[in-house]
């Protein structure tokens, strides 16, 4: 198990990332997908092994879902999110579960700060990704995002991508 | 100053006018009311067999603010108890959901059976006779727990209607959903536990509201339509109905694809020919007409005060409840028969997330809509009326009319207008 890649390459990348959201620049976050790739939010306290299969995740998106939740959040009829709602996300404990470069997994902590219409709502979890290598540059095969959280009674919706 | 129960309603049909008092959404006292004559005296949903299908099995679930146990034990038969310890009162189980042989409070360590019988205490020696007669320190069971097919609902009072009668003309709705199984429906991966800040109220508006669907939800249509094939020609169309007893269902066809048993050109040829013959199956079961209804028309139903079934390009169950006038607590399942094929059943998920729950292109716009009628009452909560008239003078109220909601209202209205006993 090696993959050449360090923690200091993962962690601007999802910095990178964490700002691209934070900046609603969702069709540049887009772009740190590859083609196919899939998009996730299984429900809040699952497990890592959690299936859309056989759990009622919040998101489970193939790639062509993926594409229209950000064109869908771009619009001024994705009523939850107009006027755009103020974010900022803090992203920790980058670490490198593993893999080759073909294909690894990385993990990540978060906080992510929501406020709109003057409610502000707090999202904290984990992110497991998996992740290949195009061009040299870093790209995203699939993304899941644990909500460690019991429930999300307080924050209703999860309109974000958090 | 006492809310009057006779100020909240403007029913006035030689005008065509039908008004709630926005009071309804914002007034404490309405919510006390509320809690009193509706909460304590209807029956409630509380969960599905499917969930505690092994003996032994348990789930923990909050029903109009009370905690319960909803058990199945080592005998089979279901029961649900108050979750409170009889000695001190704290709560006796504390996981979500699980298989055990007994429950056990951690503060004294008083443990009890499945059937609620208190089996095991320290210094059991120091108690009195007095105290060991007449289940006095065994877990309290909820006054009536009953089921319908597997639907299980609790009721705080020890007498009234039984749940069949209660639920009297929502019956013929609940069959035509729980039909669509030849075996048994099933609750299909836990539940979504999210939240509106809104009135409860509002929530039994919404899910049944077919006026709201085409603006609110725009973007939801605009996306469907993004992949072709996804939609078949066929209008929303159809009609609302008062069930009696404050429930009410609007049904109506639709375009989007239903795993029973309505088949999109995005689905592919195989989804087809399983579709095909699901509805064919329900043609051999129940005849062409009932089976042309189950498998082409949608209910949105609304079991009074707060059960909502709605069987659309998914099934879902839903139950919600007040913490405060601008607050409510949902809880969200999905359904589906046990006997799907696991092709079938990966598009009716996919089908649920795209619509439903607080990660898909729907729901999330119908929680800004209330939090935002429910903001709109701070302006205008001492004058303001909301309007339900739309189809008040028509003989046969449409899908987009609000019938169904005046069904709620009235029956709603009866009840915290009664004078407390």
């Amino acid at each position: 198990m090696s993959a050449s890649v360090t923690r200091g390459e993962l962690e601007d990348f999802l910095f990178l990332e964490a700002a691209l959201l934070d900046n609603w620049q969702l069709d540049e976050w887009l772009a740190l997908f590859v083609e196919g790739a899939r998009y996730f939010i299984p429900p809040a306290g699952a497990d890592d092994d959690a299936d859309p299969a056989t759990s009622l995740f919040y998101v489970a998106d193939d790639y062509h879902r993926l594409c229209e939740r950000v064109k869908r959040l771009k619009k001024r009829t994705a009523h939850a999110e107009f006027p755009r709602s103020r974010c900022r996300r803090m992203v920790s404990n980058v670490r490198l579960l593993g893999g080759a470069d073909e294909r690894f997994k990385v993990t990540s902590n978060f906080v992510t700060w929501r406020s709109k219409l003057g409610v502000t709502n707090t999202f904290f979890g984990h992110h497991l990704y998996e992740m290949t290598r195009i061009d040299g540059q870093l790209r995203i095969l699939s993304k899941k995002t644990f909500l460690d959280q019991d429930d999300i009674r307080e924050q209703g919706k999860v309109s974000i991508i958090p | 100053m006492t809310a009057s129960p006779s100020a909240l309603l403007d029913d006035d049909r030689a005008r065509g006018v039908f008004r709630v008092a926005r009071r309804a959404f914002t007034d404490p006292v309405i919510l006390a009311r509320e809690r009193a004559a509706i909460f304590d005296q209807c029956w409630l949903y509380l969960g599905h067999e499917s969930e505690i299908e092994k003996p032994g099995d348990y789930l923990t679930r909050k029903v109009a603010g009370r905690d319960i146990i909803f058990t199945r034990g080592k005998d089979g038969a279901v029961r649900a108890f108050f979750n409170t310890c009889p000695h001190r009162g704290a709560l006796v189980c504390r996981e979500a959901a699980g298989n055990g042989a007994m429950f056990r409070c951690f503060y004294h360590s008083w443990a009890f059976d499945l059937e609620g019988k208190l089996v095991n205490r320290p210094g059991d020696e120091a108690y009195g006779e007095g105290t060991r007669k007449g289940g006095m320190h065994d877990l309290v069971r909820v006054p009536r727990l009953e089921q319908y097919r597997g639907l299980y609902f609790v009721h705080y009072q020890a007498a009234g209607d039984d749940l069949k009668t209660y639920l009297g003309g929502a019956l013929e709705y609940i069959d035509l959903v729980l039909d669509q199984s030849e075996t048994a429906m099933e609750i299909v991966g836990g539940t979504q536990a999210y939240g509106f800040d809104a009135n409860w109220k509002l929530l039994c508006e919404n899910s049944f509201d077919g006026y709201h669907g085409l603006p609110t939800h725009v973007s939801y249509f605009d996306y469907v339509k993004s992949k072709p094939g996804s939609l078949v020609e066929v209008a929303i169309k159809g009609r609302a109905f008062d069930l009696g007893n404050g429930h009410a269902v609007v049904q109506y066809t639709a375009p989007w694809g239903r795993p029973v048993a309505q088949t999109v050109p995005a689905w592919g040829e195989e989804a087809a020919r399983e579709v095909a013959a699901i509805k064919a199956r329900l043609v051999a079961r129940f005849g062409a007409e009932r089976a042309e209804r189950m498998a082409t028309t949608n209910r949105n139903l609304l079991i009074f005060p707060n059960f909502v079934i709605n069987d659309i390009m998914a099934v879902t169950f839903r139950t919600f409840y007040p913490q405060a006038p601008d607050k409510q607590e949902v809880n969200a399942w999905a359904l589906a028969p046990r006997e799907e094929s696991p092709a079938m059943r990966e598009l009716r998920l996919f089908n649920f997330l795209e619509f439903l729950g607080p990660g898909g292109f729907a729901t999330p716009d119908d929680c800004e809509a209330l939090a935002l009628c429910q903001r709109g009452y701070g302006s205008l909560a001492g004058a303001g009326w909301n309007d339900i008239s739309k189809g008040y003078l028509s003989d046969e109220p449409q899908v987009d009319d609000e019938a169904q909601m005046r069904a709620f209202w009235r029956e709603w209205h009866r009840r915290v207008s009664e004078q407390p006993a």
